[in-house]
């Protein structure tokens, strides 16, 4: 608990010392990233021992209303997601450092407006703007995760919500992170509203704002399914589930990628936390339906997230959109806990919430790897469009590496990280047939079958972003001559990378570290998934299904290395040349396969998923056919024009009716003002 | 103890066995379509010839290959390996099935997948991204099917070790299971268009219009290529091999006598003869399909498996 406090008192100091970065830069460079280092160690501590002791520690503490003392609270669940957070902040503690610069020497503002081509004026940024609510954002963080009761998760959770939302705006200089940032801060505002609702649902019956007492109250079915349904669309809004998703890739991409990292890395855990708080611990035992919903709706998530990240052409766009598709995974795992722990079988339950609690834990780790590295490559080319990048993996052969390894475990490759989860999360499916409602043995499947097209499909966008901007040639001259990122960059991105592979290799010891929380969340005894020792994974049972990571590890090393070696006896010339040009001569960069292109057979089979405008014109009077043709694409989401702008607009016919009884005169506003109180009084008595 | 060492011993010869035996099915495959097809046969052994001429040839690489073009070829002969090893051949208690089940097996294909279309980029040709993106375009198809229809096994044994699944499906008798059609037909079709044949694709020919696999390999050479080769004969087999012994099991050996073990060899090498037939008459009958034609098929063929696990759901589980 000291340790939390600690990190919690650290990022906010963090923050303070960074006011005096505009007069004082190294202030920013030096002090308050060391300081928010600090911070992520101590919430690391505080999270592992959180996690090894087993145990709940609670404190209140004497702020707040006169009525409600602050209560906060440590236990496995917020040990978990606090060390989450940890390695992510000392990540982006060791990176910050070396990414800031751009913004000190204020020369370049990256420039991604797709339109105007013209070199943008050199623009100032303000480094105290940056450092401090870097650190109010990280405090805020931290605070979810230890508050006890609604008040303070409230508070903790606006706080993360507005400093996240100054620093997406941050560089405000371009009108698309304005309005991100704006539909960011609509968007998080409404959420936040639909939790303090679900809150009052509990605290209605519990009559308390107190978790302790929510956990006690008992609330009618109905009501109970009100308070998820509210919890799931407040909790899911800021995770970014379809389709409340929307602002989730206009918001993340427009913040400095370090914060880009923390939004996606660990933010979207936050609101996980939130909703496995709400649901699995406050709320009781859950029902069927909740599951069924959310495991349909986390497998539309991860699905159509994934059919829009494919055809992003923006790194960080492409990034955030996979985000989604992850937390459709995660909310798959919770779904499926639910309805296993609903229908009676809480092991099996608990295979699937370990599931998603192991998921998270590698999004946080290898999202926030990839953001950093996309983070790497803008701030040594300024381009995140993929289709002017290339070749990268001669230029910045460490990041390339880093990147690498974050593209494999995102795609869900053995023997990294992400598979481990995903084994998971099917495993728990495949374990269908111990129900008996007819309609969840049929759906589960089918949502299996669409988790694995999920993830193929994840391997093609990966494939397409690192060869794209990693490999082949570079498409444009300063991307030819970039160079590698400093060394304190290179180590946080080495760090991550390291931590994919761990968590791949050792997936029983992560476990044993992760079974308190599922244990205490479900009051089972201790779990069955290493019954086999550390070496063996057997999350239902070792006749059910085994897994060995060490032992993959071990076999794939040493066939490559026999074969390296067999073939490698004798020693042979290696002779360079010209590849295949077909007889033509004179290979390009341009004549490389695009990410556009790239995209483009999945285009056709995924059709109707996106909306796609397509054009291709001759201008008149070019008689060269070859050179003369321009081809544009538009492709956005449908989520855009079917669900917001009709909202949108009906806010803005309201705004306007409402407009109405606003006449400017004063005598008018003090009536409106006498009645309302008349009317509330009424009320009341 | 002993008896657990055999096990393994017996798991090491048969990854041997199956990384030998692939080039001779590659090659008894050829011969058949070449006879079917009245043309002068090449000999069984040729595909050991090729392997040998290019193991002894020296590497020509692209000027701009970075390490990744190199280190592909081992990794996706290793994962390749790795996958053999895990699918039973001749003896059903295979230890090594422990260590990764079916949906490893898919992540290891995945991982070579990766790692191939990787490499066809980054030469940066036209050719390499082209058969990347398609490659990863059916790939994305084919792998949920493939997974869906191994699916249909592993719940009717409730298990997805393979070596477990299959002695289920063996002492379970002759039962007619309607969900194992479905899985049958929808993993032919996967593949068919997982190892590169008609109608999918056809390495035979170098045309742009026509190439997927061979568009990424294009820049290889020597024993690079021949890695890569290898590795796509291994996951031909392993295919094979997975037909074979889930839907006929029959006949593989469940003890380690040498009686049993000879069986079990003969009894595989008849299955994969009797597939190789039948895959060279769909080959010689069929023609090529236009590459946009190529997600209907696949698309079919992981419907056929999605109605293969429902109905084992549905009709085959008691309540």
């Amino acid at each position: 608990m000291m340790l939390a406090y600690a990190a919690v008192v650290a990022a906010l100091l963090s923050g303070a010392v960074a006011m005096a970065a505009d007069r004082f830069p190294p202030a920013l460079r030096i002090g308050s990233f060391s300081l928010l280092g600090v911070s992520g160690a101590a919430a690391l501590g505080a999270g592992i021992l959180a996690l090894l002791s087993d145990s709940r520690s609670r404190a209140q503490l004497p702020f707040g209303l006169p009525w409600l003392s602050w209560h906060l609270r440590l236990d496995p669940l917020s040990g978990l997601f606090m060390a989450m957070v940890g390695i992510s902040v000392i990540a982006v503690s060791l990176y910050g450092p070396g990414y800031v610069r751009e913004f000190e020497r204020g020369v370049h503002t990256p420039h991604h407006a797709p339109s105007d081509g013209a070199p943008q004026p050199a623009v100032h940024h303000s480094l105290a703007a940056l450092g401090l609510f870097t650190g109010l954002f990280v405090a805020g963080m931290l605070a979810v995760l230890l508050a006890d009761d609604a008040f303070v998760f409230m508070i903790a959770w606006e706080i993360m919500s507005v400093s996240s939302y100054l620093l997406v705006v941050y560089q405000h200089h371009n009108s698309t992170s304005r309005q991100a940032a704006f539909i960011y801060l609509l968007l998080a505002h409404a959420g936040a509203l639909v939790i303090l609702l679900a809150f009052g649902v509990l605290a209605g019956s519990a009559g308390s704002f107190t978790f302790a007492a929510m956990r006690t109250a008992h609330l009618s079915p109905v009501w109970a399914s009100v308070a998820f349904a509210l919890a799931l669309i407040g909790f899911g809004m800021k995770a970014g589930i379809v389709p409340l998703h929307v602002w989730l890739p206009e918001a993340h991409p427009a913040a400095p990628s370090h914060i880009s990292a923390l939004m996606s890395g660990v933010m979207i855990k936050v609101a996980i936390y939130g909703l496995i708080r709400f649901v699995f611990d406050l709320l009781g035992t859950p029902q069927w339906s909740w599951g069924l919903a959310t495991l349909t709706i986390g497998t539309a998530t991860a699905l159509l997230a994934v059919l829009y990240a494919v055809q992003q052409n923006d790194f960080k766009r492409l990034l955030a959109y996979s985000s989604v598709e992850n937390v459709g995974i995660i909310f798959m795992g919770l779904g499926l806990g639910m309805i296993f722990i609903a229908t009676g079988h809480p092991t099996i339950g608990a295979v699937a919430l370990l599931a998603a609690l192991y998921h998270c834990l590698n999004h946080s780790v290898f999202k926030t790897l990839l953001f950093l590295g996309a983070g790497a490559v803008l701030y040594r080319t300024h381009e995140r469009d993929l289709d002017r990048l290339g070749g990268l993996i001669r230029r910045m052969p460490h990041t390339a590496l880093f990147m690498l390894i974050g593209c494999l475990a995102i795609s869900g490759l053995p023997p990294l990280n992400g598979f481990v989860s995903e084994w998971l999360t099917l495993q728990a499916a495949l374990q269908v047939s111990v129900l008996s409602s007819g309609v969840l043995r049929s759906i589960i499947p089918v949502a299996a079958a669409l988790l694995a097209l999920t993830t193929a499909i994840v391997t093609a966008t990966f494939v397409k972003a690192y060869g794209v901007a990693f490999l082949g040639q570079a498409r444009t001259r300063h991307v030819a001559h970039a160079r590698e990122v400093s060394i304190g960059m290179r180590a946080a991105m080495a760090l991550l990378a390291l931590l994919c592979v761990a968590l791949g290799v050792v997936p029983t010891l992560v476990i044993r570290l992760i079974n308190p929380v599922t244990r205490n969340l479900l009051h089972l005894g201790p779990a069955g998934a290493t019954v086999r020792g550390w070496l063996w994974l057997t999350p239902v049972s070792p006749h059910v299904a085994s897994y060995s990571a060490p032992l993959v590890v071990a076999a794939m090393a040493s066939t490559l290395l026999l074969a390296y070696v067999l073939l490698h006896l004798r020693r042979r010339a290696t002779r360079r040349s010209q590849p295949w040009d077909c007889g033509f001569g004179g290979l390009n960069a341009r004549m490389q396969y695009t990410s556009t292109a790239f995209s483009q057979p999945l285009r056709r089979v995924f059709a109707p998923v996106w909306r796609t405008e397509e054009q291709v014109s001759l201008p008149a009077g070019s008689a060269d056919q070859a050179s003369g043709m321009r081809h544009q694409l538009h492709i956005t989401d449908w989520s855009w024009p079917a669900l917001y702008q009709p909202v949108g607009h009906l806010v803005l016919v309201a705004a306007r009716r409402v407009g109405r009884i606003q006449t400017g005169s004063i005598r008018v506003y003090l009536a409106y003002s006498f009645f309302t109180l008349l009317l509330l009084l009424w009320l009341i008595t | 103890m002993v008896d657990n060492l055999n096990a393994w011993l017996d798991s090491a010869l048969q990854t041997l066995l199956f990384i030998a035996g692939a080039p001779l099915l590659a090659g008894w495959i050829k011969r058949l379509k070449c006879h079917l097809q009245n043309r002068a046969a090449p000999s069984l052994f040729q595909p050991y010839r090729d392997l040998v001429k290019l193991f002894a040839k020296d590497v020509v690489l692209a000027e701009h290959a970075s390490w990744l073009f190199r280190a592909a070829p081992y990794i996706v002969f290793g994962a390749m390996v790795l996958s053999a090893a895990v699918v039973p051949l001749v003896a059903v208690p295979l230890p090594a099935s422990a260590i990764a089940d079916v949906i490893v097996l898919a992540g290891f294909f995945a991982l070579a997948r990766f790692f191939q279309a990787l490499a066809g980029m980054d030469i940066g040709t036209a050719f390499g991204g082209m058969g990347a993106s398609r490659e990863m375009t059916v790939a994305s198809l084919a792998e949920p099917a493939m997974l869906m229809a191994v699916f249909t096994l592993t719940m009717t044994a409730s298990t997805t070790n393979l070596s477990i699944a299959i002695r289920h499906i063996l002492a379970a008798g002759l039962v007619l299971r309607p969900s194992f059609l479905f899985a049958l037909l929808s993993l032919a079709m996967v593949t068919v268009a997982e190892t590169g044949h008609i109608p999918v694709d056809n390495p035979a020919t170098h045309l742009e219009l026509t190439m997927l696999h061979e568009a990424m390999v294009l820049e290889y050479s020597a024993r690079h290529l021949a890695l890569m080769e290898w590795a796509s004969m291994i996951k031909l087999m392993i295919y094979a091999v997975l037909i074979s012994n889930i839907f006929l099991p029959w006949g593989i050996a469940s003890r380690f006598t040498v009686a049993a073990i000879t069986v079990g060899t003969l009894a595989v090498t008849a299955k994969l003869a009797l597939l190789s037939v039948l895959l060279a008459l769909w080959e010689t009958v069929l023609a090529k399909m236009r590459l946009f034609r190529v997600p209907q098929f696949l698309g079919f063929a992981f419907l056929l498996a999605l109605l293969g696990v429902l109905t084992h759901v549905i009709l085959e589980t008691a309540v």
